[in-house]
């Protein structure tokens, strides 16, 4: 049985539903990220494994053990609030040092504790500042090393990164991979951003108004999306109406194999770095250049095309980039593409 | 029009517009002030009345004169135990009402704020009834119950006043404390409970220091309005249990010795700005980082 199951959990406000019917197993050790939209209910499943919401129905167990039945005091969680929570009249110091006293460390190894999470989150030097004389960022790495100082058995990180700037963001994320890599504490992180769960995690929960659209690890949830909204949701994605015509779908001069039993109208989703620009041959899809944005590393096109606009992304590799306006040819391979059936298109 | 210009008349607008305030302010506060502080060095005899001219004598009598001291530190005891009760109930109270749920919330909030809308002299004179000698309600039945075999002595005693002062000034404390309360994160309390902390600890180590500026706001209202109370104090404490303010009363309305009353008044004044300014003070380098 999995470290911590969360079985058919459901969380009303009045009328509202936050939380539908949400199943979740966690493997000791393991690394998972809640990735939704805004409101989408990560905080309040957090929370209700935290223990400060009350499911309205459903079950948490952790290491066998009815969760529930304990109280938020003695689940020995470690948390980053989303609102960072720290106590405003204590100095990142003493804010750190809070749980190890009320687990009643003496005061020595507390301090030597304090210090080394200090320094882990790079604010060595802010150990004596006040949380309200703290950038966000700081407020909130103050905030990760009172959580990480007390060695819980799972850490719950609600969106603990989003006030970092880039390169810091990075730089915490490595840290972050690495502390859970090194301590092996089970580790839930609750994130909007999708780069994010997928550079951190093991496995992806992916969730939509309350509920767990699909689980899976990253690669996996990227490359195989099990819904439209996952296809969505992480990174981009072009989806293109097609008919089928004897087993085959058409997409300008291309004619795509689909699977047997399609229906005549489907939907063909293919990632935008997945399409390249064909030089000659039938297997490809005629379009325009509508603009051509450099972005460093790569190019992003918008193509205009019979099906609709397709976004391609193409590696800045040297060899020449079509231009605004030129007419291009796009293909992609068999493998790349996967279709549905019109009719489920959300 | 130059930049200048503009500059000029724009440094001028804000005393332009504070200046009618301004004047009402000086005639209706500083002007009668002023003139009391001038009473307060002027000669009174109880056949030449007052004498316009400038002496000590007045001060001289209040600092030689045990009857003064004696009231003096009355009043500050008084508005100091009623300051600690008023803390002592209030902080507890606001935190519990914060706590409700909505109807009970508003309900309970008004029955704490009720006392502000009833005139002091009915309010005290409902605790006079409760407790004034053996013909008090409260009394009369613990003496029929048999619990107590004197009735508990509550008119003319400071006791008495302190509990009507406290009853009339609780409000100001709760509402401050309630104010202090309204910005806290809930989420805070959480974190603390997940770190392991018992219920008992989080409000002694989280809430209470976040709320502490909250009660000593209020504390500084009460101790002002106690020490400066006049109804309460001149209707328990009667002609025998003088207060600073039912002293300067008595000065001016019956011995007519306005000089003496101004100068009693004065000293209240100066006594309450000093000991306010003061703890506002240390309170406030105290809880720099809460006050942020
Ligand atoms: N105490 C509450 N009372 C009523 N509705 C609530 C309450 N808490 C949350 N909700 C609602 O439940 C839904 C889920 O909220 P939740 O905070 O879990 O979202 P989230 O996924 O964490 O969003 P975000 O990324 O913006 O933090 C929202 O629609 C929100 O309005
Ligand atoms: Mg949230």
């Amino acid at each position: 049985m999995a470290f911590l199951v969360l079985d058919g959990l459901t969380k009303r406000f009045g009328e509202h539903i936050a939380v539908e019917n949400l199943s979740l197993a966690v493997e000791q050790g393991e690394f998972l990220a809640l990735l939704g939209p805004s409101g989408c209910g990560k905080t309040t499943t957090l929370q209700m494994i935290a223990g400060f919401v009350t499911p309205t129905s459903g079950t948490i167990t952790l290491a066998g053990q009815d969760l529930l039945a304990v109280k938020p005091a003695k689940r020995g969680l470690g948390i980053v609030f989303q609102s960072y929570a720290l106590f405003p009249h204590m100095t990142a110091a003493e804010n750190v040092a809070f749980g190890l006293e009320m687990q009643g460390v003496d005061k020595s190894e507390r301090s030597r504790r304090v210090t080394e999470a200090l320094e882990l989150v790079g604010l060595g030097k802010f150990a004596e500042r006040h949380p309200r004389r703290m950038s966000g960022g700081q407020q909130q790495r103050v905030a990760l090393a009172r959580a990480l100082v007390i060695r819980p058995s799972i850490l719950l990180l609600d969106e603990p990164l989003s006030n970092l700037d880039a390169k810091l963001r990075e730089e915490m994320q490595i840290e972050l991979r690495q502390i859970q890599r090194n301590v092996g504490t089970t580790t839930i992180l609750v994130t909007h951003d999708q780069s994010e769960a997928m550079a951190l995690s093991d496995r992806i929960a992916v969730m939509s108004q309350g509920r767990i659209e699909q689980i899976a690890p990253p690669h996996e949830a990227y490359e195989r999306p099990a819904t439209p909204f996952v296809a969505n949701f992480l990174g981009k994605t072009n989806v293109l109406q097609a008919q089928v015509q004897s087993g085959q779908a058409l997409l300008g001069e291309g004619r795509w194999p689909v699977p047997a039993g399609s229906p005549p109208r489907v939907l063909v989703t293919v990632r935008p770095e997945k399409i390249g620009f064909a030089d000659g041959g039938a297997q490809a899809l005629a379009g325009q250049v509508v603009t051509r944005i450099f972005q460093g590393n790569h190019w992003l096109y918008q193509v205009d095309t019979a099906h609709g606009r397709v976004t391609v992304i193409r590696q800045n590799s040297g060899e020449t980039a079509p231009a605004e306006g030129e007419a291009v040819r796009l293909s992609w391979r068999q493998e790349d593409m996967s279709v549905r059936p019109a009719e489920t298109a959300r | 029009m130059s930049a200048a210009e503009t500059e000029d008349r724009r440094s001028w607008m804000p005393y332009l517009l504070s200046a009618p305030a301004l004047l009402l302010f000086i005639a209706i506060v500083l002007v009668p002030l002023a003139m009391t502080v001038l009473l307060s060095f002027h000669d009174w005899g109880q056949y030449k009345g007052i004498e316009t001219v400038f002496i000590l004598k007045n001060w001289r009598e209040i600092w030689s004169d045990g009857y003064f001291h004696e009231v003096f530190l009355r009043t500050f005891r008084v508005a100091f135990l009623v300051t600690l009760l008023t803390a002592v109930l209030g902080a507890p109270e606001a935190y519990i009402l914060s706590r409700m749920k909505s109807p009970w919330k508003g309900i309970f909030l008004l029955v704490v704020i009720g006392p502000l809308l009833i005139s002091v002299v009915a309010r005290t004179l409902g605790w006079a009834l409760l407790f004034g000698g053996s013909g008090g309600v409260v009394n009369k039945a613990l003496l029929n119950l048999g619990v107590i075999s004197t009735p508990i002595p509550f008119m003319f005693t400071e006791t008495g006043m302190m509990v009507a002062l406290a009853h009339v000034l609780m409000p100001f404390m709760v509402l401050s404390v309630w104010a202090a309360l309204q910005k806290l994160d809930p989420q805070i309390e959480n974190a603390a409970l997940s770190l392991g902390a018992s219920q008992m600890t989080v409000l002694r180590r989280i809430v209470l220091p976040q709320i502490m500026p909250g009660i000593l706001a209020g504390a500084i209202i009460v101790f002002a309005l106690a020490a400066s109370a006049f109804a309460t104090p001149s209707i328990i404490g009667g002609r025998r249990l003088k207060v600073a303010s039912t002293l300067a009363y008595d000065e001016f309305l019956n011995t007519l010795n306005w000089p003496l009353g101004a100068a009693v008044a004065v000293l209240l004044l100066i006594a309450l700005v000093l000991i306010i300014v003061g703890s506002n003070r240390i309170i406030e380098r105290r809880y720099a980082e809460v006050f942020r």
